[in-house]
């Protein structure tokens, strides 16, 4: 079989067909295209998972926004519902990320995934990027949300550039959170375990950055594992953007107790965080055999 | 012709127990080959250490003369996989599903486009391929399976136990195509636990027990080694065993006779081990006869696969299979395998 389609097995021919020869990158790029195309397939046929993940972020923005509605202004230098804004949007995408691992390890335990684990894909990494780009696309539907919400709630509109920073804090912070998820999946026996993993990251982690409230608040060791936190490095950017539309690269934006942390320190900090989690899982991909 | 596989002193356990311990054999280019064995003999660990699955503790494994171990990247490129268990992804279609194939082993659109509809067409899919596969009968997963596992033309296709489960007319469409796709030099390895399936299809095959490859063999061969003929007789429909016994010492007096052994499992029946000759049934019967014993049912056979498993461990495959089918832990070891 060359160019003329096979009709009969006598045309069936193994390895008598000469594929074009083809680059490791181009095979990364279309093995990438093919899973996510899964994804947004199982996505577009079973759209609760999008319903839901629309409506979750605006309750939150909503009714924990209202729980401190008559707290004094100068408490958060905003309206609490403004403050807010920017840990739902954070914490929106890491939860999407954290639970990126979830459908590999039904996956993997279903037999699917020696599919994948058996075809000579250019990486593994192909399948943190699919699974990266559709928590990416998914979360900027619900941002959008969020950032509509807000501004009916009177926060105003980030600009085009508050916007770009935005989907780069989104971009980081997904990839890092995914690659850790899809790493645990690879080590962890079951789901029943990656679910306990997610289950208990989750509201910790949540509670202990600045999405509900200033540094300011906590106590120092709080303050010290808050400062540790990935999140709050995602959250205190677009926060500062929203409050301050002037913002700039050496603003200000953290009070650690070891430093103040400038915008673009913030930024930095969350490359090195996706840049680490993507190395770190490495062996874990190659368990069975790279 | 060159070896297409090589399985070389494969060992791989899990914790203390031992699901492989010393299995070696060879796949000729363009045969199929048959891994015959009964529940819990090793042949799935067997397959997804050549599959690149499962990482043996030793041994050598080679795929179109690639080592799987040095390259598994190419090896996996050279091979196709078909498990013992369908796993396709319910809310996807055929075509979805084989699309992702042909992006996983990188074949440009076209070429894919025109395989998907040979290969739909050829599986008799063509009605279902746009349906979701949720809603497919296990002949028709097992069929898109086939289809996937061979998109990227693998020179060698490996399938575990591939008509478990299937209904005869599906298991026939299966073998028929087995068959074609041999006349096409491709490369085949299958295991089985089925006498019949691996006597109807294989070329050769491997006898494979306790994690040891105990007998490889044309079928014709092994039963030839194995000598002799057999003669299973019924005096009555149900024997009283005192009679069998009886019985049985009176016909081991006949000097062709090598062995007698009467099977409680079957109404005290007779089966005979006999040196091949032509009037071996005749004197059987006038031996009988002049005893004054009637004959409810007698024929005379030649060893059947069956049979050389019986002489290489001592037990029928169906004796191995009820042995094992209690002891085994399978939801356990489906968590252990994905560990490994
Ligand atoms: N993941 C595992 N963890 C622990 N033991 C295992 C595991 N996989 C296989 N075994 C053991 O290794 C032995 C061989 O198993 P294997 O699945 O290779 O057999 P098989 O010949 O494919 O059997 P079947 O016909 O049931 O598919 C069995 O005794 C089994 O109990
Ligand atoms: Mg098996």
């Amino acid at each position: 079989m060359t160019s003329t389609s096979p009709k009969t097995i006598a045309d069936w021919r193994p390895r008598a067909d000469r594929l074009p020869q083809t680059s490791a990158f181009s095979d990364f790029m279309q093995e990438t295209l093919g899973l996510t195309t899964r994804l947004f397939i199982q996505l577009k046929r079973r759209p609760s998972t999008l319903v839901a993940g629309i409506v979750q972020p605006l309750m939150w923005l909503l009714l924990f926004g209202a729980l401190f509605q008559n707290i004094p202004k100068d408490l958060f230098g905003t309206d609490y519902g403004h403050f807010l804004g920017a840990g739902v949007i954070v914490f929106t995408a890491f939860v999407g990320a954290l639970n990126a691992g979830l459908p590999v390890m039904f996956d993997r335990e279903f037999g699917f995934l020696n599919r994948l684990l058996v075809a000579p894909l250019a990486s593994r990494y192909s399948i943190v990027a699919a699974s990266a780009i559709y928590i990416i696309a998914l979360t900027l539907l619900q941002v959008v949300a969020i950032v509509g919400l807000s501004a009916l709630l009177g926060a105003g509109l980030p600009g085009f550039s508050g916007a770009a920073i935005i989907l780069l804090v989104v971009l980081l912070l997904v990839v890092g959170v995914t690659s850790l998820s899809l790493g645990l999946t690879f080590a962890l026996p079951g789901h029943i375990e990656l679910i306990a993993v997610i289950f208990v990251a989750n509201l910790p982690l949540l509670f202990a950055s600045t999405a509900l409230a200033p540094l300011s608040f906590m106590p120092p060791w709080l303050q010290m594992i808050a400062c540790l936190n990935p999140l709050s490095y995602a959250i205190e950017p677009i926060r500062y953007l929203y409050i301050n539309p002037q913002w700039q690269w050496s603003s200000i934006i953290l009070h650690a107790p070891w430093a103040d942390v400038s915008f673009g320190a913030a930024l930095l900090v969350l490359t090195g965080f996706a840049l680490v989690s993507l190395v770190i899982i490495q062996p874990l991909l190659r368990r069975r055999l790279a | 012709m060159a070896a297409a596989v090589v399985v070389k002193n494969l060992r791989k356990s899990y914790g203390s127990s031992i699901a492989v311990r010393d299995v070696s054999f060879e796949v000729q280019a363009g045969e199929i080959f048959g891994l015959l064995g009964p529940n819990g003999a090793g042949k799935t660990t067997t397959i997804r250490c050549l599959c690149t699955l499962t990482k043996p503790d030793g041994g050598e494994l080679e795929v179109a003369g690639v080592s799987v171990l040095k390259d598994p990247r190419s090896a996996r490129s050279k091979l196709g996989y078909i498990a013992q268990e369908v796993a396709l992804d319910k809310v996807l279609t055929g075509r979805e599903l084989l699309n992702l194939q042909a992006a996983i082993y990188h074949l440009p659109k076209a070429i894919a486009n025109q395989r998907i509809e040979f290969l739909t067409s050829i599986l008799g899919l063509t009605e279902y391929i746009n349906k979701k596969t949720g809603g497919y009968s296990g002949g028709l997963q097992r069929r898109l399976d086939l289809a996937a596992g061979l998109l990227h033309q693998p020179e060698v296709l490996i399938l575990d136990e591939p008509t478990v489960g299937l209904d005869i007319e599906s298991r026939v469409v299966v073998w028929d195509f087995l068959r074609q796709l041999k006349s096409t030099g491709t490369t085949i390895l299958l295991t089985s636990h089925y006498l019949e399936e691996v006597d109807a299809l294989a070329d050769r095959v491997g006898i494979i027990d306790a994690g040891k490859v105990i007998a490889t063999g044309t079928p014709s061969e092994l039963k030839d080694r194995l000598g002799g003929e057999r003669i299973t007789l019924r005096i009555r429909e149900f024997t009283t065993s005192a009679e069998a016994d009886s019985t049985k010492d009176l016909l081991m007096q006949l000097p062709f006779v090598q062995e007698a052994i009467i099977n409680a499992n079957q109404g005290n029946s007779l089966n005979l081990v006999v040196h091949a000759s032509d009037d071996a049934l005749s004197q059987v019967q006038a031996a009988l006869k002049s005893a004054g014993l009637p004959v409810f049912g007698i024929a005379q056979s030649r060893p059947s696969l069956d049979d050389v498993y019986l002489a290489a461990t001592g037990k029928t495959l169906m004796d191995a299979e009820m042995a094992t089918a209690g002891s085994r832990n399978l939801k356990a070891e489906k968590k252990q395998s994905m560990k490994n």
